[in-house]
């Protein structure tokens, strides 16, 4: 991360430091003097945002720790006592419960931005890898989140989630007991899933730090995806970009206030308000809106480990995407076709989330199996057979040239909107 | 401008990964009218003789079933409440009675409530109040606000996030209790329920019409029907969820303010310090 | 923010300073609520006055209540104890400050002002030793008093330090008699 910066400390006292623990350069190397591509466009602040709201859910999270129960009598009125008693305790609620929200729709934007633009492909594939294993860590820390407020959907959901594991064959039924730490989901299973949604997101930190300090070896990715060849093509992260990030991040708090603060229960679901009762299940049980897509798969498919081995797979396949793109460009800026087919692949996982809040039946469910098929086609036939069927655009020499010429690192919907005005 | 573009673009992304955001709770064909209330939109405020009408309705009618056991008699005081003085809530507390103890003698006994206590419910667990009710469970009013829903289907759930349409609890709550009707012909309604077109897990509801017109005083001039109990019964339900509403907008909208404003300020200095860069 | 090396502040300057002065401001507003989230709250509050029916209590004895999460001692002295307590003159006390929270703060510590106005039998205090927060033992002590078994200080029949490292009397807390039989405190 560091060796970008030729700082040499000036005080005695920066001098005593620097010889000791070289932080002010690694500091100034990762976030201050570290060359940025110059034209990197809004959807590279995602990065940025995502920062932003991990630490937002920390400290939330944290101070909500500080007045919250978890022990099945008193956790569903421990959240209310927060609701109604604790000094701005609706707020820190709300921005949390919220917060989970935004943050995958911050991590949505961020993935497929890096599939727009190839930021899988070489040299950058363990800074990809990183971001899928953070991805894992933050569904199980949002899942386990959701379960704390023990309302009805809670329970439930943990109940459904858990028994999943179930379906693992010889061994399924002791691993969801020991989950359990019991017979059916009950107060050690609260516990523990306190005790570890307050430990992930430490986890999540650590590796954010591995996923920042690999592409900072590789240096960022741009919307041309040509590397930067000389110092014209780049600029110091700060002021730039900090300024530009924290710009993106003020917006999207704009967001976040929306609906923190106007519609605070949209996002969640009012079966929620009602305590768990393991003797009553919900009509409808749907999981929070960002598994979605990934419950739509795992009932797409008519065989209880089939279903929970494709809806693992769904997400473990992008490990392995850096290998399955065959093709040699790597911004899809310069690929027509493939650029056709993402637009494509955005739509099914979008009609996919759709389908994961429709009750499993028809003729919802052979859409979601159509769109199932699709999305592992998708990494498994279109993107390997892409690199040879397709004719890539001439790529520019440098990141100069692209910029010089104008729009082409952009999507191709905005080129033709910024051509238009 | 391209900068505009993008941002309007990223929104654009925004609402469309909103479209996978479930609709809300499920039921039947139930159509559920949407109601004025005082308290809805950015400046929504409670209408405190409404809140105060609807506590009456609920002292009346309603608490001998149905417990507000998360409500304590001092938010009846409150701002942004009913906002009773402090010795009317007093009062208010003083007529219900509440267990305490261990006395000296390790006996539990009764007294009369004070401002810090929360409101006794009336059975003193499920089980005692299916028993009284002939197996059916009347539920606490404390959450029931925001814990009943009227569902958006597609594609109104997506304009709900920019119209801040949020209010479908208490529509809902308000329609079950004008949605007593004559058993309609053909359908035999099982004994000890009632036929009711609002109900949204399945018609017939073990509660009998509650409301009848003239059956709570009002004292203000206010029209004393069901319809009317009703609404202010839904309101006061509302407020009962959601104490903070009111100081929730209000603290929302400064946010608001700053934010846009600060943005601005933000999107002025990324731009001059950018004006030398070709990007 | 940035700053160039002009002497007089330009039109960029004022745009760098208002965004920072903009962003100090937020943040500001920002950390209230985390750190008010702290402070007691609603139910807490609620709580601060509880009303203690003494009846029972006879000359000699003395009762615990819990208030605010402290223990409070009422005792219902003997006239013996009364008398110990007045005839000690201020001079001999470490803390010659009534530490009553129903007078002046700068009372002196006299038995009038330690008792109950009008009802001098009576001695309400929190039952909290004002060194490092122990529960002092009742009858106990050098002094007819309570005595704080952590540290050794000795309180006297009017709940005044008079040896030991405890540096102030035992506090008594807001209160009045609401009938002849009940106490409100705080």
């Amino acid at each position: 991360m560091a060796g970008h910066s030729n700082y040499v400390p000036q005080s005695a006292g920066a001098k005593w430091l620097e010889s000791r623990l070289p932080v002010i350069s690694l500091v100034r190397g990762s976030f201050v003097d570290f060359p940025t591509p110059k034209n990197l466009n809004y959807w590279w602040t995602f990065g940025g945002i995502l920062f932003f709201v991990l630490i937002a859910q920390l400290i939330t999270g944290i101070v909500l720790a500080m007045h919250y129960t978890p022990n099945t009598g008193l956790a569903f009125d421990s959240v209310e006592h927060i609701m109604r008693d604790v000094n701005f305790g609706w707020m820190l609620r709300y921005l949390h419960a919220n917060g989970a929200s935004m943050f995958f729709i911050a991590v949505y934007i961020h993935i497929f931005r890096g599939l727009y633009y190839g930021s899988y492909k070489a040299p950058r594939e363990i800074s990809w890898i990183l971001g899928v294993i953070i991805f894992l860590i933050m569904m199980g820390t949002a899942f386990m989140g959701y379960v704390l407020p023990w309302g009805q959907m809670s329970f439930w959901g943990a109940t459904v989630i858990t028994n999943l594991f179930s379906a693992i064959p010889l061994v399924g039924e002791e691993i969801r007991t020991w989950l359990w730490g019991g017979f059916a989901v009950d107060n050690p299973t609260l516990n523990r899933f306190f005790s570890l949604h307050y430990l992930l997101p430490f986890m999540i930190f650590g590796v954010v730090i591995l996923h920042v300090w690999a592409f900072h070896t590789t240096g960022n990715n741009n919307p041309s995806g040509v590397q930067p060849k000389t110092k014209q093509d780049t600029i110091p992260f700060h002021p730039y970009y900090t300024v530009k990030d924290l710009f993106a991040i003020i917006v999207f708090m704009i967001l976040f206030a929306w609906f923190a603060f106007y519609l605070p229960n949209y996002m969640g679901h009012p079966d929620n308000y009602i305590e768990a009762n393991p003797l009553v299940t919900p009509a409808h049980i749907v999981p929070e809106w960002y598994f979605l897509p990934f419950y739509a798969i795992l009932r797409a498919v008519p065989d209880k480990l089939g279903g929970v081995v494709a809806m693992f797979g769904a997400i473990a396949i992008l490990f392995v995407l850096p290998w399955l793109d065959t093709s040699k460009v790597r911004s899809g800026a310069y690929r027509p076709l493939f650029k056709q087919f993402f637009w494509i692949f955005v739509l099914d996982c979008i009609i996919l989330g759709y389908l994961g809040a429709k009750p499993a039946e028809p003729p919802y469910v052979l859409i979601a199996q159509i769109c199932t098929v699709y999305y592992f086609a998708h990494f498994l036939v279109i993107l390997p057979l892409l690199g040879f069927l397709e004719k890539p655009r001439p790529l520019p020499a440098s990141i100069s040239e692209a910029v010089l010429k104008g729009g082409s690192g952009k999507p191709a919907a905005a080129v033709a909107a910024s051509e238009t005005n | 401008m391209s900068t505009m573009i993008k941002m309007v673009r990223s929104f654009a992304a925004v609402a469309a990964i909103a479209i996978a955001t479930p609709a809300l709770s499920a039921g039947g064909e139930v159509h559920i009218d949407r109601q004025q209330w005082s308290f809805a939109g950015p400046f929504g405020v409670f209408d405190r003789a409404q809140l105060q009408r609807g506590f009456k309705v609920y002292q009346e009618v309603c608490q001998a079933c149905h417990g507000l056991r998360q409500v304590a008699f001092r938010n009846l005081a409150d701002n942004g409440g009913p906002s009773f003085s402090e010795d009317a809530a007093k009062q208010i507390a003083s007529d219900y009675t509440v267990v305490d103890g261990p006395n000296d003698d390790g006996e539990m006994y009764d007294r009369p409530a004070i401002l810090a206590d929360r409101f006794p419910s009336p059975f003193p667990n499920e089980q005692a109040a299916r028993a009284a009710n002939g197996g059916a469970y009347p539920p606490d009013f404390s959450l029931l606000a925001k814990a009943r829903a009227a569902e958006r289907g597609f594609p109104w759930f997506v304009f709900d996030i920019f119209t801040q349409y949020q209010e479908t609890g208490p529509d809902y709550i308000y329609s079950l209790l004008t949605g007593y009707e004559e058993d309609p012909e053909g359908i035999e309604v099982p004994a000890g329920q009632y036929y009711n077109h609002s109900f949204l897990a399945g018609k017939f509801i073990s509660m009998a019409p509650p409301l009848y017109d003239d059956a709570v005083e009002y004292t203000d001039g206010t029209l004393m029907t069901v319809d009317q109990y009703a609404k202010d019964v839904s309101a006061f339900m509302m407020w009962a969820a959601e104490p903070h509403l009111e100081e929730r907008k209000k603290i929302g909208f400064r946010v608001m303010v700053f934010l846009i404003f600060f943005a601005a300020l933000l999107y002025f200095t990324k731009k001059k310090l950018w004006r030398n860069v070709e990007h | 923010m940035a700053h160039t090396d002009q002497a007089e502040p330009t039109r960029r300057d004022f745009l760098y300073i208002a965004t920072g002065a903009a962003g100090v401001v937020g943040a500001g507003a920002l950390a209230w609520p985390f750190i008010d989230q702290m402070n007691p709250d609603a139910s807490a509050l609620a709580l601060a006055s509880i009303e203690v029916d003494v009846s029972a209590v006879e000359e000699g004895q003395s009762i615990t209540v819990k208030w605010r999460g402290k223990p409070v001692f009422i005792r219902n002295r003997t006239e013996t104890e009364v008398e110990e307590a007045k005839v000690v003159p201020i001079a001999d006390l470490p803390d010659k400050l009534a530490r009553n929270a129903n007078l002046p703060t700068d009372a002196e510590a006299t038995d009038p002002n330690r008792g109950v106005e009008g009802k001098e039998n009576w001695l309400v205090q929190v039952g909290i030793c004002t060194h490092l927060g122990c529960v002092p033992l009742g009858d106990a002590g050098d002094f007819g008093g309570w005595f704080c078994p952590c540290h050794g200080s000795h309180y006297d029949t009017a709940g005044r330090i008079r040896k030991g490292p405890a540096p102030e009397n035992l506090l008594i807390p807001p209160l009045e008699f609401v009938s002849d039989s009940t106490i409100k405190i705080g």
